[in-house]
């Protein structure tokens, strides 16, 4: 902020990056107007912006389709499930490496990392076989389990850079003034650590609320979450451009709000540490 | 400041984490590793422990193999330019001084957060349609023929759609480069007269390297296993078939296991190749 910006430029800067910028969020925001038309004004020749009959029929009609609220309640359970469960068994974990950090940390961490990039269709058809294997093929439980498999490094790691930035001599401090384990956990780390833990929570509920391949490929009609919900609109009857606009936009909603909540943990989280 | 006594403390701290982990690689691959050295047909019934290193010959060699390592290629590639060029240019211009700069972010970064199948859908369907998709109406408008995008240039949608939801990734991540930039290095070369292009070329953009050899790692590895996007658009069909999608195919769709779990084996070798290169960056960073 050395300069001073003259405002012409400023607002030659601002139309170009509101222009692209809008250029980007178009497909939601058409998506967006789409889920409000009657069918046939979704596609109606020349497209019509934003003076039509909203209407909230789509939704309701997609609310009564008996599968919807299977599916967002599946991808909740998903979602939320596998997460609280991964966080149970990393915070430990993350929280070992950060304040006792031993020779082979390092190699853990990064191990850990490696799993990440091992691709899912590699071990596809074993896991197919192992879930027809103990019969929970197309169950919340085994999505669970799996999404909480696949996210547990990207959890373990990111509690861990949270973790690492709580200075050791609080610690130190809290016994010299005589805290006990207990309230040193208590009262000086967990409000130390809620603010990491909760980001990670949120940026996790994310990827596993979106992940698609296991989703898909491991669910039928029982466990089927929305991701698979919404693929089976690819095969459409009829005029249904609202509908899948409104289904869209109901699968979409709720993730878009905790994404614009979580954009600084995402470059956190999904780089490793590695841009700072 | 460690002593004997927490250390064990941290190793059982640990243990859940690293066993469930080690199940979750080492189960599955083994099995898939096993199931690639034999004829494992079960539609037909077919099962024949031990035939050597049969499936990995006729994977390799088969022309649907260099077909989809070469569409592979392309399709990552693709999208890899895409996001990385643009991902430069946005981080550069919401660097810039304007109004409602924290709203511009956020529009920007919202197809990060649509889940695959709904952002291909949307594309296939309001945009890419040759009846009523968007692009249709607007050919018509400037009175062209409306182009059937995803049976005339299925490639390129997909790389669209993909490159559409990974462009906000790249952005973030160049954008949290751009403004580690020293800002007194750049004025110094504007005061020596250095022109924006020489700038850019030689102040800014060696200055995003790393940032950007880790946007393509990282992209590269979740690219490598595209999979909603091509499900619910061409299902494989005028050559968007990756290697993530034949193996798919052999295992689930025709149900040879033995040749699938070759091909999932080689995948994995691929993708290991990749990963390596990542772990490298990664790990230097842990020290500091």
């Amino acid at each position: 902020m050395a300069r001073a910006i003259s405002p012409r430029k400023k607002i030659m800067w601002t139309a170009l990056a509101w222009g692209f910028g809008l250029l980007i969020f178009f497909p939601i925001l058409w998506t967006f107007l789409t889920s409000f038309k009657a069918e046939s004004v979704a596609i109606s020749d020349p497209p019509v912006w934003f003076f039509f009959d909203w209407t909230t029929q789509n939704y309701s009609d997609v609310l009564a389709r008996s599968n919807y609220p299977l599916a967002l309640m599946n991808s909740i359970i998903i979602a939320v499930g596998s997460t609280i469960l991964g966080i149970i068994i990393a915070v430990p974990a993350a929280w070992a490496m950060a304040f006792v950090p031993g020779k082979r940390t390092k190699d853990v961490l990064l191990w850990m990392l490696s799993t990440k990039m091992l691709p899912a269709v590699g071990v596809l058809y074993p896991l197919v076989l192992i879930a027809k294997y103990f019969g929970v093929m197309d169950s919340r439980m085994l999505l669970v389990v799996v999404l909480m498999l696949i996210n547990l490094p990207i959890i373990v790691w990111m509690l861990y850079t949270y973790f690492r930035e709580i200075p050791g001599e609080i610690l130190e401090a809290a016994r010299m003034d005589g805290a006990g384990l207990k309230s040193e956990i208590l009262y000086v780390l967990t409000p130390m650590a809620l603010p990491g833990i909760a980001s990670t929570i949120l940026l996790n509920v994310i990827l596993a609320w979106n992940e698609a391949f296991w989703t898909i490929l491991l669910t039928t009609v029982d466990a089927a979450p929305l991701t698979k919900f919404i693929a089976s609109f690819s095969a459409p009857e009829g005029l249904f451009y609202a509908k899948l606009s409104a289904a869209s936009i109901m699968a979409i909603a709720p993730i878009l709000i905790m994404g614009w909540f979580s954009q600084k943990q995402l470059v956190r989280g999904l780089t490793f540490g590695a841009v700072k | 400041m460690a002593t004997e006594h927490s250390k064990s403390a941290a190793r059982i701290m640990i243990a859940p984490a690293v066993f469930d982990l080690l199940v979750w690689m080492l189960v599955p691959l083994c099995m898939t590793l096993y199931f690639s050295f034999a004829d494992y047909r079960p539609m037909r019934g077919v099962f024949d422990a031990w035939i050597g290193f049969e499936n990995y010959g006729r994977f390799l060699s088969s022309t649907s193999f260099i077909s989809s390592v070469v569409t592979t290629l392309w399709m990552v590639g693709g999208i890899l330019a895409i996001t990385i060029t643009g991902g430069v240019a946005f981080a550069l211009l919401l660097d810039q001084p304007m109004f409602g700069q924290g709203i511009v972010r956020i529009l920007v970064i919202a197809p990060f957060f649509v889940m695959p199948t709904v952002s291909a859908l949307v594309w296939k369907n309001m945009f890419f349609n040759v009846d009523s998709g968007l692009f249709s109406y607007a050919y018509k408008f400037f009175g062209l023929q409306p182009y059937d995008f995803l049976s005339q240039s299925p490639m390129l949608s997909i790389i669209v759609i993909v490159a559409w939801q990974w462009l906000p990734f790249a952005t973030l991540i160049m954008l949290t480069a751009v403004q580690s930039l020293s800002s007194e290095q750049l004025e110094a070369a504007e005061i020596d007269g250095a022109a924006p292009l020489s700038r850019f070329w030689y102040i800014i953009l060696p200055h995003l390297s790393r940032a950007i050899t880790v946007v393509i790692l990282i992209q590269t590895i979740f690219l490598l296993s595209i999979f909603a996007e091509i499900f619910v658009t061409t299902n494989g069909a005028f050559g968007t078939r990756t290697l993530t999608y034949l193996v798919y195919q052999r295992v689930l769709e025709s149900q040879n296991i033995g040749l699938g779990s070759a091909g999932g084996i080689v995948a994995v070798i691929l993708a290991n190749i990749i990963a390596i290169f990542l772990m490298r960056i990664v790990g230097k960073n842990i020290d500091n």
